[in-house]
C-alpha cells in the first residue's frame, strides 16, 4: 500500500472536515446501559409509588398480598406491612404496626400507649414493601445466585435455588425480607412477578381502595407513576445506603425510618 | 521423579475433575449471567418462569360482575365503589367451582378497618365517616343496619 503525501494531506483534510461537522456528543464515550437506551431497550422497568397522604391504614394491601402469595396467613410474617406514625407535640414518635397491619389499626392507642389526640402535631401512615433496589444489597450476598435481578428490575428469590442461609435476610436494609416456613427458603415481594407480567396490577395495588400504591413502568414516560415520580416531591427510604431503592413516596417524613 | 511424590498430585487431579463433573451435572444449563451485571444479573433462567406461573388469587371487579352484575353494579354507584369485591369477599381463585372457598367477611373489624375513629392530620384516614366502636351500638354488627354496598345512611333501612 502506497500513499503520497499529497494523498495523506487530501484525506487528512477531507477526514478533519468530517469530523468537525459532527456534533460534540458523538465523541462521548457511553457506557453500556446508556447505550443501551440510546438504542430503545424495549424492557420494562417496575417502579413503585406510594402516596403516604392516601394511605388510611385500613390494611386490605397487607391482607391481599398475604392470601395472594400463599404467605401463611397466621404467623407474624408478611411480604408488606403498614407503619402508624403519630408524632406528638412534644417531638416524640410513636410507631406500631400490630401484626404488619394484617387487620388494620383496631386500637386509639399506639404500642399500648394512650395519646390525646390534642396531643398529636402529625399522624400518618407508611406502607412499606419490598424496594427492588437498583443495587440489591440482598443479591450482592447471595452465596448461591439464588437472589436475583430480573431484566425489567424485579429482585426475585429462585426457591429451587435457595439454599436458606439467611444472608439476604440480614443484609437488606428495609427488613423487608423473611425465611418462609413452608418453603424453607427465603422469601420477599415479588412485585406479584405472576401479576405484573400478565399484565395485572399487584395484589396490594389493586386492594387498595384509596389509590396509595401504584406500579408503573418508569421506562415508559407516558406511565402515570413514572411521570408523577418525575414531576412530584418524592423520596426514598435510606437513601443514604446507595441501593437505589425503585418504590418512592410523595409525603414521606424525616421521621420513618 | 518417584511415584509416591507424584500420587497426591495425581489424586487431587482427580478430586478437581471429580467436582468440575459433578458441577457441570448439578448445575442447570440457563444458569448464568442474563443481563448487563454478573452481580445481580447471576442467575437461573427458569426460575423466571416459576414465578410466572405463580396462580393469581384475586381476579378483580370485572371477573365478579361476569356473572354478579346487580351486586357490582349496585356498588360502583355508592361510596364504597373504591372498595374491591375481594377485599370483603376474599380472592376469587376457586370460585365458583369451590362455593365454600369464598369466605365473605361480615364483621365490625372489617368496617373499623377505615372507620374506627383515627382523627389523624396529615393522612386520609382522618377524612373518612368515623365512629368509637365502644359508644357505636357495641354489641351489633355494622351490616345489620349499614347495607355495605350502599353505605349512604339516607337510604338505610
Amino acid at each position: 500500500m502506497s500513499c503520497s503525501r499529497r494523498d495523506f494531506l487530501k484525506k487528512g483534510l477531507v477526514g478533519g472536515a468530517v469530523a468537525a461537522s459532527l456534533p460534540l456528543s458523538s465523541f462521548k464515550f457511553l457506557t453500556p446501559a446508556e447505550a443501551k437506551s440510546a438504542v430503545g431497550d424495549p424492557a420494562v422497568r417496575w417502579g413503585f409509588l406510594v402516596d403516604t397522604y392516601k394511605c388510611t391504614g385500613c390494611g386490605f394491601c397487607v391482607k391481599a398480598c398475604k392470601k395472594e402469595n400463599d404467605v401463611p396467613y397466621d404467623l407474624p410474617i408478611t411480604r408488606t406491612w403498614v407503619e402508624r406514625y403519630v408524632i406528638t407535640k412534644d417531638d416524640e414518635t410513636h410507631v406500631d404496626s400490630p401484626n404488619g397491619d394484617r387487620d388494620g389499626f383496631k386500637d386509639t392507642k399506639i404500642d399500648g400507649k394512650t395519646i390525646d389526640p390534642k396531643d398529636i402535631s402529625k399522624a400518618f401512615f407508611v406502607p412499606k414493601l419490598c424496594n427492588q433496589c437498583d443495587n440489591p444489597a440482598c443479591v450482592q450476598v447471595c452465596p448461591v445466585g439464588a437472589s436475583y435481578q430480573t431484566q425489567d428490575g424485579v429482585v426475585l428469590v429462585d426457591r429451587k435455588w435457595c439454599i436458606g442461609c439467611g444472608y439476604c435476610i440480614m443484609a437488606c436494609p428495609y427488613g423487608v425480607r423473611f425465611f418462609h416456613p413452608v418453603y424453607k427458603v427465603a422469601d420477599k415481594c415479588t412485585f406479584c412477578y405472576h401479576r405484573i407480567s400478565k399484565g395485572m396490577k399487584t395484589a396490594c395495588v389493586d386492594a387498595c381502595p384509596f389509590g396509595a400504591r401504584q406500579i408503573g413502568d418508569l421506562k415508559n414516560p407516558d406511565d402515570p407513576v413514572t411521570k408523577a415520580i418525575l414531576t412530584e416531591r418524592v423520596a426514598v427510604l435510606k437513601d443514604e445506603y446507595g441501593t437505589k431503592p425503585q418504590v418512592f413516596y410523595i409525603g414521606l417524613d424525616e421521621n420513618v425510618r | 521423579m518417584r511415584n509416591h511424590v507424584l500420587r497426591p498430585l495425581f489424586a487431587a487431579l482427580a478430586l478437581v475433575a471429580l467436582i468440575l463433573t459433578a458441577r457441570q451435572l448439578m448445575v442447570p444449563s440457563d444458569f448464568g449471567v442474563h443481563g448487563d451485571s454478573f452481580t445481580y444479573n447471576f442467575y437461573r433462567a427458569d426460575s423466571v418462569n416459576d414465578w410466572k406461573k405463580f396462580p393469581v388469587s384475586y381476579k378483580g371487579r370485572e371477573y365478579c360482575a361476569e356473572c354478579h352484575e346487580d351486586n357490582t353494579e349496585s356498588i360502583t354507584k355508592s361510596k364504597h365503589a373504591i372498595i374491591q369485591c375481594e377485599n370483603c369477599h376474599g380472592p376469587a381463585m376457586q370460585h365458583p367451582d369451590n362455593p365454600e372457598a369464598l369466605t365473605i367477611n361480615r364483621s365490625r373489624d372489617l368496617c373499623l378497618r377505615c372507620h374506627l375513629d383515627l382523627p389523624y392530620p396529615g393522612s386520609q384516614r382522618g377524612e373518612l365517616p368515623a365512629i368509637d366502636p365502644n359508644d357505636h351500638n357495641p354489641e351489633q354488627e355494622c351490616v345489620e343496619c349499614h347495607n355495605p354496598h350502599n353505605p349512604n345512611l339516607e337510604d338505610m333501612e
